[in-house]
């Protein structure tokens, strides 16, 4: 990373065309030698099922052509951003107006969105929407949230944050299926009992730091998990636990009888009741963490743990107990992670130790540094932007058609092509929306002869299968253009006159 | 030598090893109630190791660190004290404590001993104001009934708050930094950060306080309001202060007593004038035996 921030450095304005020329060329040529072994050969079977190798020159030669003029773009977005814009007073008066009301926006937004969609798409249409987006993205603002009490203020490297979640989750699973208790007592129990896990791991870690601390929390995930699979008796083993009492609404429950929800208030039944109720209850809780954790900010012990992330060692001079400092920010974040694992397992109905990989506490990690280390709304950011976009990558299916018949692809290099050939943002951007239009018209009506396009066709192309390359490049690319996460700066939690900004540049990331 | 009758602290034979390396070697001195006592010594004689020892960074190898907050403890108290296997008592003047048996967070919250560092260590990315918010932790821990309170908002918590910004401006008044009070730390001079330093460790109400170095790359006008901030500090509140400074024109100028040290042994104790005409002291610390240069090296300390 820093080895590309560093030539990007170098390549600023007043760099030669003949050096950016270069450094494109030369990363066109890796780009070539790197296809070689990954895309040059394609195997497909034929009739007699026996696998042939098809090479693909012209894909590599495409991939080249695109890292050629993206080097190039990439230096000119670069030099343009070094000249300095004045800020405009109309957007400096937006940016402070949004700062203003956008929390207030933002959370009516949040109650009305299960209405507005039901309104525009009905119950079937929404389901989706109010399920896989509106919860699931919940959820894991939750999990960021949580996690950033730990990461983001106390500076401690937590790898193995999806074990509280866990905890929480089989929590709930067995207390529900064992003794058939409700969900509203089993949730701040699993909150309590993924907090004692988090102070049980906490103690014997506190000694380490930085990557130690990072690696023995990695550890705990996984004996958690290797536990939940390997003691078969508890936790079911890889089988997981299956039919987990549903969520109920005052002891109403979500179903087509006339006893439920549905027939007490008298309306169809509709699946999607029960979700928009899931909807708030995780809304509701999420705002909880936010709550809690703004609230900390301000008192003695979230000063602290800030004060814990920028120098521990004048924390200690100043009378603060660093060990419990700690283990109070391992606790909370465990708990918040614990009621949110306790939501999973009424939502989902059925829980194993596959949902509690360490892919999890790893996303769940990349929100929070995403987000900005210490931001909430930064954080909330992320989690949408992470979740939500992993989940749209679903909804690509258009692109197949698109790029099967290599209109895609061309117009994608020509496109790419425009904004390295062409140094003004503005006049590359119009350049290349003329040029995709043309060159996908020229598809459209046969202008072009249809073995030039045949040449970018991709036939298997499946969007679904490059959500993880999307999902890496993202990060690649937002951590060179904004390295501190989206909110890179932080709030003081008190003032006496003025409440002025911290630049990110001065905080400290925290060394455990 | 030392005859002072009010110690603060007692230090009595105290080593440091590090494995072989002998850093501190059975010093013993005392710092007296409300003076400013100053270590001196060349680079590497062991300064900075007695103030770990002192402040529990590092546990001693061997000694006692005895403090007696409000008035002298008796030999015979200390001693009792030391028998037993507690680190505290209290005596009929005030409080006793044996430093070597507590921890860091302890020796400054409960013995009220505060320090500053060498390299500054301030916290950087958070404000001017939170920094000294951060010295009352304990206060407003106990305030905020252990988060409790403060999470509903108690207006007791909210009068202690109060009372900390008051204390906190305070400080920022006497440093000169009142109007930078909503900067980042990390955003101000070197010379204004090491006021800060100070002020933040003077949040904490310590009875004593050690200082690493203040003037250290300090230009003389920064120097001297240094020395007029330690003065107020001395005059107007009851705290002593252990001194660990190279700068020659402040430690003669404010000490009342100054400890020698070279290759962790002690080589002289006495008041300023004593230790300025001290052969030994001069040689050691110098590092010259030569007349001509010893004469010239005199005349730059001021002899």
């Amino acid at each position: 990373m820093t080895a590309i921030t560093q030539s990007v450095a170098q390549t600023g304005e007043g760099a030669a065309l003949s050096v950016r020329l270069k450094e494109a060329a030369a990363t066109a040529a890796l780009t070539a030698v790197l296809c070689v072994p990954i895309i040059l050969i394609h195997a497909d079977a034929d009739i007699n099922n026996v696998l042939r190798p098809i090479p693909r020159p012209w894909a590599v030669a495409i991939f080249a052509f695109l890292a050629f003029f993206g080097r190039l773009a990439m230096s000119n977005a670069v030099a343009a951003k070094r000249e300095a814009r004045p800020q405009s007073q109309f957007a400096a008066a937006v940016r402070q107006a949004s700062a203003k009301y956008l929390p207030g926006i933002g959370l009516a937004a949040l109650f009305l969105y299960p209405f507005v969609l039901m309104t525009l798409l009905g119950a079937g249409g929404s389901l989706k929407w109010v399920d896989s987006y509106g919860i699931q993205i919940l959820i894991y603002v939750m999990l960021g949230w949580g996690l950033n009490i730990v990461v983001g203020l106390a500076g401690l490297l937590d790898l193995g944050y999806v074990a509280f979640y866990a905890v929480g989750a089989y929590s709930y699973a067995l207390l529900a299926t064992h003794f058939g208790w409700s969900f509203w007592i089993c949730l701040p129990l699993a909150g309590a009992l993924s907090a004692l896990w988090g102070v049980m791991l906490g103690f014997p870690v506190l000694r380490l730091r930085g990557d130690y601390l990072a690696i023995v929390t990695l550890a705990f995930g996984e004996i958690i998990r290797s536990v939940l699979v390997n003691w078969v008796d508890f936790t079911g083993g890889g089988a997981g636990i299956a039919s987990i009492p549903k969520i109920t609404f005052f002891g109403l429950r979500f179903v087509n009888q006339p006893s439920s929800f549905d027939g007490f208030f008298h309306l169809a039944y509709s699946p999607l009741h029960g979700r928009m109720f899931l909807y708030y209850v995780i809304l509701c809780l999420a705002l909880l963490t936010n709550f809690v954790s703004m609230r900390l900010r301000r008192l003695p012990i979230g000063r602290a743990w800030e004060a814990l992330r920028e120098d521990e060692i004048a924390c200690r001079s100043l009378g603060v107990n660093t060990t419990n400092t700690k283990l109070t920010a391992f606790a909370l974040g465990a708990f918040f992670g614990g009621l949110a694992g306790s939501f999973f397992a009424v939502r989902q109905g059925f829980i194993s130790p596959e949902s509690f990989t360490f892919m999890e506490s790893a996303t769940i990690l990349a929100i929070v540094v995403l987000g900005g280390m210490g931001s909430q709304i930064g954080v909330a950011l992320a989690a949408m932007f992470l979740i939500g976009g992993f989940e749209l990558l679903r909804e690509l299916d258009f692109l197949r058609a698109v790029m099967a018949n290599g209109a895609g692809v061309a117009a994608l290099c020509v496109g790419v092509a425009a904004f390295g050939i062409i140094r003004s943002r503005r006049l590359a951007a119009q350049t290349a929306a003329a040029l995709v239009c043309l060159v996908i018209a020229a598809r459209a009506f046969h202008w072009a002869p249809d073995a030039l396009y045949n040449v970018f066709a991709m036939p298997d192309f499946d969007p679904a299968q490059y959500r993880g390359l999307l999902f890496g490049l993202a990060m690649v690319v937002m951590m060179v253009v904004r390295p501190r996460g989206f909110v890179a700066t932080r709030a003081p939690s008190i003032y006496l006159k003025e409440r002025k900004v911290v630049s990110g540049s001065l905080v400290k990331e925290g060394r455990g | 030598m030392g005859s002072r009758t009010d110690p603060l602290l007692t230090v009595e034979h105290l080593t440091m090893r590090f494995g072989g390396l002998v850093a501190v070697n059975n010093l013993s001195f005392e710092a007296g109630s409300g003076d400013i006592t100053a270590l001196i010594g060349p680079n590497g004689a062991g300064k900075t190791t007695v103030f770990n020892c002192v402040t529990g960074f590092y546990k001693p190898t061997e000694g006692r660190l005895a403090l007696a907050r409000g008035g002298a403890a008796s030999v015979a108290e200390i001693d009792a004290l030391t028998r037993s296997s507690r680190r505290q008592t209290t005596t009929d003047k005030g409080e006793l404590y044996l430093l070597e048996r507590m921890p860091g967070n302890h020796i400054a919250w409960r013995a009220r001993v505060a320090r500053t560092f060498q390299n500054i260590r301030l916290f950087q990315g958070m404000t001017v104001l939170e920094n000294l918010m951060v010295a009352h932790h304990n206060t407003l821990m106990l305030a905020s009934g252990f988060t409790v309170l403060g999470l509903i908002g108690a207006p007791s918590y909210r009068a202690a708050e109060q009372r900390a910004v008051d204390r906190a401006k305070y400080w920022l008044d006497k440093i000169g930094l009142i109007d930078r009070a909503d900067d980042p730390a990390g955003e101000l001079p070197y010379g204004a950060q090491r006021r800060l330093e100070i002020a933040r460790a003077m949040c904490t109400d310590p009875a004593l306080l050690c200082l690493d170095e203040p003037a250290a790359g300090l230009n003389p006008r920064e120097s001297a309001e240094l020395n007029a901030l330690l003065h107020l500090i001395r005059r107007d509140h009851q705290t002593s202060i252990l001194l660990i400074e190279h700068d020659m024109g402040v430690v003669m100028q404010i000490s009342d007593h100054i400890v020698v040290l070279d290759y962790g042994v002690k080589i002289a104790d006495g008041t300023p004038d004593e230790v300025r005409n001290d052969p030994n002291v001069i040689a050691a610390y110098l590092g010259v035996s030569d007349e001509a240069e010893l004469a010239s090296a005199e005349a730059e300390i001021g002899a």
